[in-house]
């Protein structure tokens, strides 16, 4: 399966059906830290998404004209904080990515482009609790897997899993940056929603390109316990 | 859940709809992008000011739209900023040559996305200045957080503002009167109950029936600590004393107290809570020079109040004094 046009068209469809049957996971673990949206706003923005990379009058050649649709839908209909820092990351990975297929150093490249934009936008560092702890480490991990010779498809894969782990991991952190670190300590124990819907959408990157049934329920897509936390948006 | 609304997908731009209809006298509503407009636009001669947020907040922001307040206001879904396509074409609309003053309460979400709105609206030839507004004293150590948040106090930043470009003053001046309100007012609030968001459809946060969480902000997060319920004046008491402090008040110096409701509390014990801050600024030889008191800056219907201080100078005073005709503020 090649990284193409058709996968990017896949995985914002792929990322939109992860993100509303994980909607109330991602309202629950927002709730607890936030304000109870991340899901919500989402779900409405990737709704959007796919009616735009499904509407007639996209012919996308490059899989940076889908990203790039990807991008100005979401800042334009998501709002909060995700908005603009979903919308940049994929306005960075669409930047890396005028490509008809990609190889696995263009994967790479997407990723780095995507999380340069989330931290650009968000002047967030690793370790405070947000999207950037889920991305980081699936950065270095693919970083690691193209090194080694590894397909695109298994590029992604490390990615995904390294953004799963990286996701889970920030329920030990104390939030300092964006809502949830008006919590101060009070934000421990609870996974970033950020993170988590971030590691959604890295693994819905891998469905795309293996074919992964995108009707099964997140928990059986990602590996993450049912009860696994995510965090949300904000004002 | 139980609430006045027909589908929370519409709750906003129907509220919105109707609010453009009740006060068509003083505001325009334009939809797609959703936005409020001061009625017939950019007031020639005068800086543009635009202020926005997420819906929720009610009067903030659209009621105070109007002559010597806001030129346009944005509001986003709720408790959820307005995106950077809906917020640039009010700052342009807001423009009528001299410039435009963006009023950001400091919430990630908002500063993010009026961010990449005033990106835009440069590209477009518009001049925009921001003011972040950063009131609320209960965010204790904003170093290691996204900093203190824009609350209560963000009504009085719009309306002084509002004053300073209604007569005329150019943009640097107008961004200087409003920076020296935000480095002049504090704020500090309590929730009795959370409110509940449309779309999530129970409360934002579990609070028992004896407790009360102080240091709330306006968008249903959790505050900074949760006592045990107690009577309105030692709650008042924890309101007051950190803000005081923070401005580091002197006897002697006059001020505006602003006590506000945060949409489920009665006016009746909006005062009992002014009667107390009022009582303790005295003790401490200050003056309450101005006063207000009333449910402004909103958290749907949450049960709470937050209490807000100026320290007033002869022009800020003069500002705060001059007329205004918005829906929810005329004097």
């Amino acid at each position: 399966m090649t990284l193409d046009v058709a996968w990017a068209q896949r995985w914002a469809r792929e990322s939109a059906a992860a993100i509303a049957a994980a909607r109330d996971e991602l309202v629950e673990l927002d709730r607890q830290i936030g304000d109870g949206d991340h899901g919500e706003n989402l779900n409405r923005g990737f709704q959007a998404v796919v009616a735009k990379v499904d509407a007639a009058d996209q012919h996308p050649e490059l899989v940076s004209d889908v990203l790039r649709t990807v991008a100005t839908t979401l800042m334009s209909s998501v709002g909060g904080a995700s908005g603009p820092l979903y919308g940049t990351a994929f306005l960075r990975a669409a930047k890396v990515s005028g490509l008809a297929t990609l190889d696995a150093h263009a994967v790479v490249a997407l990723l780095e482009g995507a999380l340069e934009g989330i931290t650009a936008r968000g002047k967030a560092a690793p370790g405070e609790k947000t999207m950037v702890d889920a991305w980081g480490p699936a950065v270095d991990a693919a970083v690691d897997a193209a090194d080694a010779g590894a397909s695109p498809v298994e590029v992604l894969q490390a990615a995904a899993r390294a953004a799963s782990v990286g996701a889970s991991q920030t329920s030990s952190l104390v939030a300092t940056k964006g809502r949830a670190s008006y919590l101060g300590e009070r934000s421990i124990g609870h996974e970033d929603p950020g993170a988590a819907s971030s590691a959604l959408i890295l693994q819905a990157a891998v469905d795309a390109a293996v074919g992964t049934a995108s009707e099964s329920t997140p928990d059986s897509t990602t590996g993450r316990p049912a009860d696994v936390p995510v965090t949300g948006d904000e004002a | 859940m139980k609430k006045l609304i027909n589908d929370p997908e519409n709750v906003v731009a129907e509220s919105v709809e109707g609010f453009g209809w009740a006060h068509d006298d003083i505001v325009e509503v334009r939809t797609d992008p959703l936005l409020v407009l001061r009625k017939g636009g950019a007031v020639e001669g005068q800086v543009g000011l635009v202020s926005g947020g997420g819906a929720g907040h009610e009067p903030l922001h659209a009621g105070f739209v109007g002559e010597g307040m806001l030129t346009a206001a944005v509001p986003g879904a709720v408790f959820t900023s307005p995106t950077p396509d809906q917020i640039q074409p009010a700052l342009t609309a807001a423009d009528s040559g001299r410039g435009v003053l963006a009023i950001v309460k400091n919430y990630t979400g908002d500063v993010l996305n009026f961010e990449t709105a005033v990106e835009l609206a440069e590209d477009e030839g518009t001049t925009v200045r921001t003011v972040v507004v950063t009131d609320d004293v209960a965010v204790e150590d904003s170093l290691y957080t996204a900093g203190r948040r824009g609350v209560a106090g963000t009504l009085v930043v719009e309306k002084i503002a509002g004053a300073s470009a209604a007569r005329g003053d150019d943009l640097d001046t107008v961004t200087a009167v409003a920076a020296r309100v935000c480095s002049q007012v504090r704020s500090m609030g309590v929730a009795l109950a959370a409110p509940t968001v449309p779309h999530v459809g129970r409360p934002s946060f579990d609070l028992a029936d004896d407790e009360v969480e102080i240091g709330i902000g306006i968008h249903g997060e959790p505050g900074r600590h949760r006592i045990p319920a107690a009577p309105a004046d030692e709650i008042a008491q924890m309101l007051l004393e950190p803000v005081v402090d923070d401005l580091d008040l002197q006897p002697g110096e006059p001020v505006l107290l602003f006590v506000n409701g945060m949409g489920g509390t009665p006016q009746s014990e909006l005062y009992v809570v002014y009667r107390q801050a009022r009582r303790l600024l005295e003790a401490r030889g200050v003056t309450v020079a101005r006063s207000l008191v009333g449910s402004y800056v909103t958290s749907l219907e949450m049960q709470g109040a937050s209490v807000t201080v100026l320290r007033l100078d002869d022009e800020l005073t003069h500002l705060w004094d001059a007329p205004v005709r918005t829906a929810a503020l005329h004097w």
